[in-house]
């Protein structure tokens, strides 16, 4: 398969995945905006969603105040914000058009038609009028994608650089949710029972809130209350979404995910990559959540996104178009 | 003057005989509700969008950024040609795509035409489209023009009978062939019964000739060759047209950046290293092919290119170099090459042509102008074109001015009154203009599928059915005998 090819599949679902991703948090932020909360809290939770894409300075200079409407409007309407969900889909659609002889009619007609209904919904302001069912929406179209990838693509390299693209960014995106939701609380996240840990932060139903919107953020709320059977705490949270291999948007199902795609498309140069990528995932199968705490959430965590990013310019590098996105 | 419909024998068409060939179809029209064909264009245009059978526009954008995207208005009413028209217009097809691949290669070798006095020299020489780098070079086949699309009007004679005329020859990169597939896809989706009615000869196999084509153009000495489609990327305007073929032929779409010339070979990137490229089936101007040999600031080409196909490492389909003969000046001399080489009479016809670089011709074009068609010798698309009749006296002036300062830059042609056929149009069905594209592929044999691409000048009156200037397409129906 042509690289170029190859690293248009690579960032149409990485785009896709990111899509989602950013409707998920969005969603669970105009949620909880709608609880009775303090102005400040309000404003923390606003701020956190834009640090996960570290948008905060772009935001400030575009729209100077942050509120509930400004933020929503940047992240997802706003062409020039590449993060938004528009400039999301649009670079999946386009990605997509550069190769889609490369997909299955299905699959591409999926992404065109995602792109197509979504400049429809903006142009009505369906957005506006009921954000939480256009969130859901943007949500929907990436399970459709990935449906339709899975049940028509041959099982060829095509199929293996979309799974990889998909499952990257979800490994990203994970791990930036939990670093910034872990920072709103504490600096640096060692556990409850750490000095200075999230109690005396406020109420029992903050901390309830809190941590119950990251879960449904990553539709983990029932399966938290499955697996755990218990009240809500910070630790098993972080068990959750990091060290559960069968939680599908955890970061060790994401790497397992990552390891086994790789090496379906593994040729003569990518050794070293799929031994990084090897390492990384036994460092989460064999890992404990005690540990990870012990030197602190933000620490383990913004090292793991470095490996991630090395991963991506690995994978880069070894298949597809060396540049820069 | 005299008027053509290919399906009523009189025109305006209300209470006049429907022609032999289109009396089933008729018969199926009348009884369809108005609504109904409205319903089923709406829903013709939803699965282009959906499909994403577009054309980009170049340099526009849309509100949110992305390139803008077009569809070309399709239209529900086939253009149908009995099968005897066709067998004729086949042969004449053959004929003429077998003479100018003569042509061409006689131009970069021999010169023998040139030297029987029978094309001029000059003509060919200093013609821009003319190649000094191909001279001498061996080509498989001796194969130049591998796909050309021909383009065919009918007009009526004297007597009011439709006569078929070649318009043009494009022997470059002709496109428009995957709206001639799509086209049929989408009739045989929204009105099956009609098919079922009419031996309709199909049209699907196209890019398996292609393909046969392309392999059968490898150098010589490769069994197995990789063929590519070489696009200018997503931007292009044909970009849909390029992803479709290589997809339909199940071979990889390159753009130039994808390619790779080492030790004399081309090769493309991969993600399993460089692999070896045999035939590339380019939709890329010459100019842009190699910016060490045409325009140096391509990107869109490869560096080294032309070193390896001149060595005979790969083929390029079309040729380098063909341009020369589908110049407009060199049209007239189209059926002097059929009568050259092959030593037959012309079965198709040319529109009869003024060259305004002879001296008596340029003198009469000069005094009707009011009722000729100038064109420029290089121009496309319907730009850089006078329809004498419709245009206004100020555009005949510029026109005036403009031949006698180059008068080589241009031919002449009488205002032909291009056939029509009915057309459904917001005011209801109406007559339109159309004309006519087969695509004619020179491979280990000549070969095409039956019919073309028919394009529709939509507007009321209009002659032009150029896309970029509000033109629609049809699905052509060659039937098969009864």
């Amino acid at each position: 398969m042509l690289s170029r090819t190859a690293d248009h599949l690579f960032w149409m679902s990485r785009y896709t995945e990111r899509a989602e991703n950013t409707a998920r948090m969005l969603n669970v932020a105009y949620e909880t905006s709608l609880l009775p909360q303090s102005a400040a809290v309000a404003e923390e939770s606003l701020l956190g969603l834009l640090s996960i894409s570290e948008l905060i300075p772009a935001y400030t200079q575009r729209h100077g105040k942050v509120t509930r409407e400004g933020v929503l409007d940047f992240m997802v309407c706003d062409g020039d914000n590449h993060s938004s969900i528009l400039s999301c889909l649009r670079a999946a659609r386009e990605n997509a058009r550069a190769v889609r002889g490369a997909l299955t009619t299905e699959v591409w007609e999926t992404q065109n038609t995602t792109w197509l209904v979504l400049q429809r919904y903006l142009a009505e302001k369906r957005f506006d009028s009921d954000p939480g069912q256009f969130l859901e929406w943007v949500k929907h179209r990436s399970h459709v994608s990935r449906g339709v990838t899975a049940g028509t693509m041959l099982q060829d390299e095509a199929y293996h650089f979309l799974r990889l693209g998909t499952f990257l960014e979800r490994a990203d995106n994970t791990a930036r949710l939990l670093d910034v939701k872990f920072h709103a609380v504490n600096t640096d996240f060692h556990g409850s029972n750490a000095a200075g840990a999230a109690r005396g932060r406020g109420p029992q139903e903050f901390d309830f809130y809190h941590w119950s919107a990251i879960l449904r953020s990553v539709s983990a709320f029932e399966i938290y209350r499955k697996v755990y059977r218990d009240v809500i705490t910070p630790e098993r949270v972080a068990d959750l979404l990091i060290l559960r291999r069968d939680m599908p948007r955890s970061l060790h199902a994401s790497l397992h995910e990552v390891v086994e795609n790789l090496a379906a498309v593994a040729n003569g140069q990518s050794g070293e990559t799929q031994r990084k990528a090897g390492r990384l995932l036994a460092d989460l199968r064999y890992g404990r959540i005690d540990e990870i705490l012990a030197t602190g959430l933000h620490a383990y965590l913004t090292q793991f996104l470095d490996r991630v990013n090395e991963l991506g310019a690995c994978i880069s590098r070894d298949f597809l178009v060396p540049m820069p996105h | 003057m005299q008027k053509f419909d290919e399906m009523y024998e009189a025109l305006p068409f209300e209470g006049s005989n429907v022609r032999p060939h289109y009396q089933r179809y008729a018969q199926w029209l009348a009884q369809q509700p108005g609504d109904a064909m409205r319903a089923r264009r709406e829903e013709a245009e939803m699965i282009f969008r959906r499909v994403g059978i577009t054309f980009a526009v170049y340099g526009a954008k849309d509100e949110s950024g992305a390139g803008t995207e077009r569809l070309i208005p399709f239209d529900l009413i086939p253009r149908i040609i009995p099968a005897h028209e066709w067998a004729r217009m086949q042969q004449g097809l053959v004929q003429r795509v077998t003479a100018l691949n003569r042509f061409i290669h006689d131009v970069y070798h021999g010169q023998e035409i040139l030297r029987a006095g029978v094309v001029p020299a000059d003509l060919i020489l200093r013609n821009a489209q003319f190649r000094p780098e191909m001279a001498g070079v061996h080509v498989p086949r001796n194969l130049y023009a591998h796909i050309a699309g021909i383009d065919i009007v009918r007009a009526p004679d004297a007597r009011g009978e439709g006569v078929y005329y070649v318009l043009e020859d494009n022997l470059r990169v002709p496109s428009g062939v995957s709206y001639m597939l799509e086209n049929r896809k989408m009739m045989m989706r929204l009105f099956p019964e009609l098919f079922s009615q009419h031996k309709v000869a199909p049209v699907a196999h196209y890019p398996d000739l292609l393909l046969d084509t392309l392999r059968a153009s490898a150098p010589a000495g490769v069994s197995e060759p990789t063929v590519v489609v070489l696009t200018p990327g997503m931007y292009n305007s044909a970009y849909f047209e390029h992803a479709f073929l290589a997809q339909q032929m199940g071979v990889e779409l390159v753009e130039g950046q994808d390619l790779l010339v080492k030790d004399g070979f081309v090769y493309m990137r991969t993600t399993r290293g460089l692999e070896r490229v045999h035939v590339i089936y380019r939709r890329v101007d010459d100019d842009f092919l190699d910016p060490r040999v045409f325009r140096p600031t391509s990107t869109l080409g490869c560096a080294g290119l032309m070193d390896a196909y001149r060595a005979g490492s790969v083929a390029i389909c079309n040729a380098v170099g063909t341009g020369v003969a589908d110049d407009k000046s060199v049209y007239p001399y189209v059926p002097e090459m059929v009568r050259f080489y092959l030593g037959e009479e012309p079965i198709l016809q040319n529109v009869p042509t003024w060259l305004c670089r002879k001296e008596d011709d340029l003198k009469y074009v000069l005094g009707h102008l009011h009722e000729l068609v100038v064109k420029e010798v290089h121009g496309a698309g319907g730009y850089g074109m006078l329809i004498g009749p419709a245009a206004t006296q100020a555009e005949i002036e510029d026109f005036r001015r403009a031949l006698v300062a180059n008068p080589s830059g241009y031919i002449a042609q009488p205002t032909l009154s291009l056939s029509s056929c009915p057309t459904f149009v917001d005011s209801g069905i109406a007559p339109r203009h159309i004309d006519l594209r087969p695509f004619v592929l020179s491979g280990q044999s000549v070969q095409m599928v039956a019919g073309g691409l028919t394009r529709v000048a939509l507007k009321e009156g209009s002659l032009v059915v150029n896309s970029s200037q509000g033109g629609g397409t049809k699905d052509t129906w060659v039937l098969g005998q009864e």
